[in-house]
């Protein structure tokens, strides 16, 4: 197909068991130095994908192509494919130029070359003066940027990362993404990488594919995801969300009239993946699309609302309210000059525009 | 300046002792108990381990038999300069001896003690005590007289140089050396040579058993530690089945195997592989001793290899393949490094154990398959010359605590990891 996907999956399943299938009917692709997050929760399959990729495992049923050639008999160490893991595997009676030469060695590079090839990478990380050092020697941060040099030290086309930062504490966390994102810019290497923190995916990829149970829910760049997400579970799970249960009263075109349950009121919203009129629906709302004490007839939907509960988080302040029968609905009120200023207790309105609601899977 | 400054600035707790003194306090009870709850321990090794170890370095030196029982003809050959015949003093201060060890009955150890060095020693004192009795002075004929032995300056010699409260005889004789007449180290005579053999033939046999170990070990560990749970517990209770079962049934199912009539050789005869007068002599010679004890000390070799590769990530040979090593580059240069400290600490665990044992060999070694604790068993138990018996002990101990400290310094026993 395109001659731009370093990657392809094409109808891919996997069952360890026989039994159930970890993996169902998977088609990605990768596109040529692009930054791919396979985000999802625990147990989805993401970690099954890439080792399949990587040739540990076998694909029950489908093909993987890579550069166009179909890979499922390449066994992993023909594959080329740069591997970081999440306990990094850096081998301990190595040291870590010893650890970084090590590719380049299996592939009968010359000692010189070798040597040159693994101070630059070693430089790449930040971390020159480290070869002579046991990983035992290092910090996790650091054994960690040694991981990613390994894996980019013999100039893989495609990295595979399998949550690399989920054994670091978050400040550092935080700091890696962006220095491998830095890395992945300045080499321009494809990444397929994996994790179940949505907050990594959404700040370090080009695109994200969010998995449950073996499905790939919705593909799309961090920003589309966010704000548009396709179903239910994407909602959920990127970002805070806020959901109303109720079913379709009426759809016209784009949009349609929702009757929430426990006689909650009509909302009017975007009518994005519901079964049409008649049929349940869950309605999606960012909360910091909800306004406070909005103008009149500025937006379609406006409530009564109780606070509940004020946190003080600094740059905003979350607050649960209970409205609509559902008394855990947040808003967030931006700590901008002039915000609404609520207490606990006390009875507002709230509304929402029709464009950032929208109707969903039930 | 500096000093007071120091001092000055020492850390003190709130109530101005300083911090270090206030610490030290609050460490000692902990240390008062950490050593109240060992005690009981120290004290069993101390009795049932050290002081056994050092009763039998005591033993491999002593040699206070003779003084004690012959302590006037000791005195008397003190000023004997051992050219020619002892001084008449010497044969009178003999008899007196002899007949005060015949009636206290300690000159039987004495002259035991003295055959060690020469064979004819202990019948010529044992017969020369029973009979000095009938005799009357002077004492030099008298004891010619007994036997012509008496005339003979080396018998004189032996009992002079022997007449120490140490001695380095017996590790003499534990090497094959021994003193010639003039009172120099000289070899043993040729037939009598057998210790050097032994220990050379122990220490090789031993570090073939511990690397057969290895080598049919590592396979094992090596599945223990890979596969699944299901399988890896099978093949556990297999490693672990022998250890439930005595030792002299494994030793002698051995025998029913291995023997001219047994098993193995039954099954190559009818397999068409030897003739039925062909028959293999494949036990009681040194194929019985390593083959027994290969499988005896398996699974010493088995269990810290298991232990060390279970705990090795299969990550790692993931790493290398990802890396570009093809399977076998993987195993040998990332898997086998990192099992090293297994390997050494189940090597050094067989090969100390193979060193010291003792049953195994006895029952399938015949002539040819003995190790050097059989003889050390046969001087404590037949010969009972306690004192070879404790010099070879002594001097198998030294080997295996320089053995052990080659280890450390190659190896570290850091690294070394049991369990
Ligand atoms: N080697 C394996 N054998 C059997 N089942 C496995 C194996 N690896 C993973 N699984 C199962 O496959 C499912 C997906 O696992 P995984 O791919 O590791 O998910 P993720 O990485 O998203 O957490 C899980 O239910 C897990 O129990
Ligand atoms: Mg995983």
């Amino acid at each position: 197909m395109a001659q731009n996907n370093i990657v392809e999956f094409n109808h891919v399943q996997k069952s360890y068991d026989g039994e159930t299938l970890v993996v169902k009917d998977l088609n990605l692709h990768v596109e040529r130095g692009e930054f791919l997050t396979l985000l999802g929760p625990s147990g989805s399959g993401k970690t099954t994908v890439l080792m399949m990729l990587a040739g540990f495992e076998v694909p029950t049923h489908g093909e993987i192509l890579l550069n166009g050639t179909p890979i499922n008999n390449v066994p992993p160490h023909k594959r080329g494919i740069g591997m970081v893991f999440q306990n990094y595997a850096l081998f301990p009676h190595m040291t870590v130029a010893e650890n970084l030469r090590f590719p380049l060695e299996v592939r009968k590079m010359s000692r010189a070359d070798a040597d040159k090839k693994v101070q630059r990478a070693l430089d790449m990380v930040r971390l020159g003066n480290f070869g002579n050092r046991r990983p035992a020697q290092l910090s996790g941060g650091q054994q960690q940027r040694i991981a990613v040099a390994r894996a980019l030290v013999f100039d893989p086309e495609l990295v595979l990362m399998d949550e690399p930062l989920g054994a670091l504490d978050k400040n550092l966390r935080e700091e890696m993404q962006f220095e491998i994102k830095h890395i992945h810019e300045s080499l321009g290497v494809s990444v397929v990488y994996v994790t179940h923190d949505q907050s990594e995916a959404l700040t370090m990829s080009n695109r994200i594919a969010v998995f449950e149970e073996g499905v790939i829910q919705q593909l799309a760049a961090p920003d589309q995801l966010y704000e548009e997400p396709r179903n239910a579970f994407v909602a959920y799970f990127i970002g805070e969300n806020n959901r109303l249960r109720g079913r379709v009263k009426n759809v016209n075109g784009t949009s349609c009239t929702v009757e929430l349950e426990n006689q909650g009121g009509t909302v009017e919203a975007l009518n994005i993946n519901t079964g049409g009129q008649g049929s349940d629906t869950t309605l999606s709302l960012r909360p910091e699309r909800v306004s406070v004490n909005p103008d009149a007839n500025a937006v379609p939907n406006v409530f009564d609302a109780r606070v509940e509960e004020l946190i003080y988080l600094g740059d905003h302040i979350r607050t649960r309210v209970s409205v609509c029968g559902n008394d855990e609905f947040v808003i967030k009120i931006p700590n901008a000059q002039g915000h609404a200023t609520i207490k606990k207790g006390e009875n507002v309105r709230i509304g929402w525009a029709m464009e950032d609601c929208r109707a969903l899977d039930a | 300046m500096a000093q007071a400054e120091l001092t000055a600035n020492a850390m003190t707790t709130a109530d101005g002792t300083p911090l270090k003194v206030s610490l030290r306090r609050a460490m000692r009870r902990n240390k008062l108990i950490a050593f109240g709850l060992t005690a009981p321990l120290l004290l069993f090794i101390l009795i049932s381990f050290l002081m056994p170890i050092f009763d039998m370095a005591m033993r491999s030196v002593d040699n206070a038999a003779v003084p004690e029982a012959i302590p006037r003809t000791v005195q008397a050959l003190e000023a004997w300069d051992g050219e020619g015949m002892p001084p008449d003093a010497a044969f009178a201060a003999m008899a007196a001896d002899l007949k005060e060890g015949q009636k206290t009955r300690t000159i039987g150890q004495a002259a035991t003690r003295l055959n060690y060095q020469e064979s004819g020693m202990r019948s010529l004192i044992m017969k020369s005590a029973r009979r000095i009795g009938q005799y009357e002075a002077p004492w030099k004929a008298a004891l010619i007289d007994i036997d012509d032995d008496w005339e003979d300056p080396a018998v004189w010699k032996l009992i002079k140089r022997q007449s120490g409260a140490f001695t380095a005889a017996y590790y003499l004789n534990a090497l094959d050396y021994t003193y010639n007449e003039e009172g120099e180290v000289v070899e043993q005579p040729e037939y009598r040579q057998i210790y050097q053999m032994l220990f050379v033939r122990t220490l090789w046999m031993s570090a073939l058993i511990t690397g057969l170990c290895l080598l049919l070990g590592f396979p094992v560990s090596y599945l223990l530690a890979t596969l699944p749970a299901r399988h890896s517990n099978l093949l556990m209770i297999l490693v672990l089945l022998p250890f439930w079962t005595s030792l002299l049934v494994r030793t002698t199912s051995w025998i029913v195997m291995l023997q001219t009539e047994g098993v193995l050789n039954d099954i190559l005869v009818w397999i068409g592989l030897i003739s039925d007068d062909g028959r293999m002599q494949m036990i009681y010679n040194k194929i019985g001793t390593i083959v027994a004890m290969t499988q005896i000390l398996l699974p010493f070799m088995i269990l810290p290899l298991y232990s060390v590769m279970r705990g090795i990530s299969p990550s790692y040979m993931r790493a290398a393949r990802s890396l570009g090593a093809n399977p076998l580059v993987a195993f040998w240069r990332v898997y086998v490094p990192q099992t090293v400290p297994g390997m050494g600490a189940g090597g050094i665990l067989v090969f100390i154990l193979a060193i010291g044992y003792y049953i195994t060999p006895a029952l399938v070694g015949g002539q040819s398959g003995q190790l050097i604790s059989n003889y050390i068993a046969y001087h404590m138990q037949q010969s009972l010359n306690w004192g070879l018996a404790a010099a070879i002990g002594t001097i198998l101990l030294g080997g295996v605590l320089v053995l052990y400290l080659i280890y450390n310094r190659i190896v570290g026993i850091d690294n070394m990891k049991l369990g």
